[in-house]
């Protein structure tokens, strides 16, 4: 098999072709970085890529299989990190000039699942600094492109994680989700991405955006291979104390049961203006086939959806102004050399240090949380988050799974809103409310524009049920595979 | 609190809350763009949450308990690895107390 047809299969088929001896970890992660170095001086999906170090791990895991030690199925397949989530050793920038030298001096505990699953780690992907944006256009190191048109952009945060899957240079990712920052860019890059329920994966290593709505989640080309990573990840974990204690179920396993007939709702506040037509066409489709499988369809109402941003931007913007006080200058991050005293040490350091998307956020969210102003703006929102909540378990009590199209449009040019935070904003409004109530949430293609865009819908599901959602969504993935399609790029 | 109140910032006021220092193009730019945004907001002030509790959490877990026994700690080079500044394995900082 050559390299380029390697880079083309699922994660499920290479770990038979691995337990078949029909190829080497080696061979496979060889191939990916082939294609990375074909592709990537366009698509930008890396920030770092330590190839000897990809390579010496693939010869391990090799081994192993020789000597019969296994560690499971997805030993010896190749992933890449976004970059904010740490491996010892390597970089973690955060896209950031701040974070520019940092090494990550302990794993996350992700990292460490994955190793202890022995998947082979290598290479950092890009995102919006600090994971705040929706295009990749806020990454102090350049953005990254959208394989399927390398004139539009990639989705955000995670648009790395995204674009690396969709051009072939992993068969799996990593990215981190705080507003739809997974499920938004692989709807434009054509790709599976899942946000889990808030709890199910540990946080520990994952620098911070705001700490009640992230949570790391899996990129995939089929929901089959987010099941397989999702249960490798998922776990509490004593190091993060919002970690839920509860068992990991066989995902990749469970999604192959006979599905029941179940109730599927459409909010009608999410079906209304703004909504590109075609992205409205291939979500009728999607419609059309789950009522042909014997699933009923029924239209529910989420009445707080229109202040889902407000409230997700105050919340987000006051947690992140909080957890990013920590790069000041003094311990681990870059610091000014024209300050005189230690308040123009933070000042200067962070002035020089954060790209213009992170100041804003920051200085927005010190404003909501000031004297004055903090029952108007941040009380107020964490009020309404409760009645957004809500909303969605009125919901929960009469259908099993939220179907919505994941975007409102598929992927837009570069620099078409990056002057208008607001535009930009809206284009989360169909994902940012389930990270408010906390909710397991997937992104799966579901076609393509007349131009080639990917277009992806949302399957939002019941808190802790993953097991339901990931089954509801393979059973219209396995039959339509259109993540399996490839950007012509080479 | 009035709708004036709310739509506009003193800019000077919250960056250096934030501690974070703009430029002049900075300060002019965001001044436009947060305006924006916090009149964006407004939606939430007519929003009715009397009685409302706030969520700060979607699945808030209390009292999470850790055993209170020593772990391995890091090493002296892994703490100090990403210092701006160090000597003796102690990171340096600027002045804090006066003359």
């Amino acid at each position: 098999m050559s390299s380029i047809e390697i880079v083309d299969n699922t994660v499920s088929q290479l770990s038979l072709l691995l337990s078949e001896k029909k190829l080497s970890s080696f061979e496979i992660t060889q191939a990916f970085i082939d294609q990375t170095n074909r592709v990537d001086d366009r698509v930008h999906a890396f920030l770092h890529l330590d190839e000897k170090n990809f390579l010496k791990q693939a010869e391990e895991s090799d081994e192993r299989r020789k000597n019969g030690k296994t560690k499971g199925k997805l030993d010896g397949i190749p992933i890449a990190l976004k970059d904010v989530i740490s491996v010892e050793g390597q970089p973690l920038t955060a896209a950031s000039k701040i974070l520019e030298n940092y090494i990550s001096p302990y794993d996350a505990t992700v990292t460490r699942k994955l190793k202890d699953a022995g998947v082979i780690i290598g290479g950092r992907l890009n995102l919006d600094e600090f994971a705040m944006g929706s295009s990749t256009e806020n990454s102090a190191f350049g953005p990254t492109h959208n394989p399927w048109n390398l004139d539009c952009v990639p989705g955000g945060s995670s648009g790395g994680s995204s674009a690396a899957v969709a051009a072939r240079e992993v068969p799996i990712s990593l990215g981190s989700d705080t507003g739809g920052s997974i499920r938004q860019p692989a709807s434009l890059c054509g790709v599976v991405g899942m946000k889990p329920t808030y709890g199910m994966v540990s946080r520990f290593g994952l620098a911070a955006f705001a700490s009640s709505l992230d949570q790391i989640g899996p990129f995939g080309k089929t929901v089959k291979d987010v099941s397989l990573l999702l249960e490798i990840i998922s776990g509490h974990d004593p190091l993060d104390s919002t970690s839920f204690p509860r068992e990991v179920p066989a995902y990749g396993s469970l999604i192959e049961d006979k599905l029941e007939p179940s109730v599927i709702g459409l909010p009608k506040e999410f079906f209304g203006e703004g909504m590109d037509q075609e992205v409205r066409d291939s979500v009728d489709k999607v419609i059309d086939f789950y009522r042909e499988q014997g699933h009923k369809i029924i239209e529910v109402s989420l009445p707080t959806t229109e202040l889902s941003i407000p409230v997700y931007y105050m919340i987000a913007t006051a947690e992140a102004s909080s957890n990013l006080a920590r790069y000041d200058g003094i311990r681990y991050t870059s610091r000014s050399k024209y300050s005189e005293n230690a308040i123009d040490v933070y000042a200067k350091s962070r002035g020089e240090g954060f790209g213009e998307e992170v100041k804003r956020r920051c200085i927005l969210g010190a404003y909501g949380l000031s004297s004055g102003y903090y029952d108007a703006f941040y009380l107020r929102a964490q009020k309404t988050r409760t009645l957004i909540r809500e909303d969605f378990n009125r919901v929960f009590d009469e259908v099993d799974t939220i179907l919505t199209p994941t975007s409102p449009t598929p992927a837009f040019k570069f620099g078409e809103k990056s002057d208008d935070p607001i535009s930009m904003y809206l284009s989360d409004i169909y994902t940012i409310s389930t990270n408010l109530a906390g909710l397991p949430a997937i992104s799966v293609p579901c076609g393509f524009t007349k131009n080639r865009l990917p277009i992806g819908m949302q399957l939002i599901g019941k808190a802790f049920h993953e097991s339901e959602l990931l089954s509801i969504a393979h059973a219209y993935d396995r039959e339509h595979n259109f993540g399996c399609e490839s950007p012509q790029l080479v | 609190m009035n709708e004036s109140e709310t739509n506009s910032m003193d800019i000077d006021y919250v960056s250096n809350l934030a501690r974070i220092e703009l430029t002049v193009d900075e300060k002019e730019k965001f001044r436009g763009q947060l305006g924006d945004v916090l009149k964006y907001f407004q939606k939430l002030q007519k929003v009715d949450v009397e009685g409302v509790e706030p969520t700060a959490h979607a699945f808030p877990r209390y009292n999470v308990w850790d055993e209170d026994s020593p772990k391995e700690p890091y090493n002296i080079d892994q703490v100090m690895m990403n210092a701006p500044q160090s000597r003796n394995n102690q990171i340096v900082v600027p002045k804090v107390v006066e003359d």
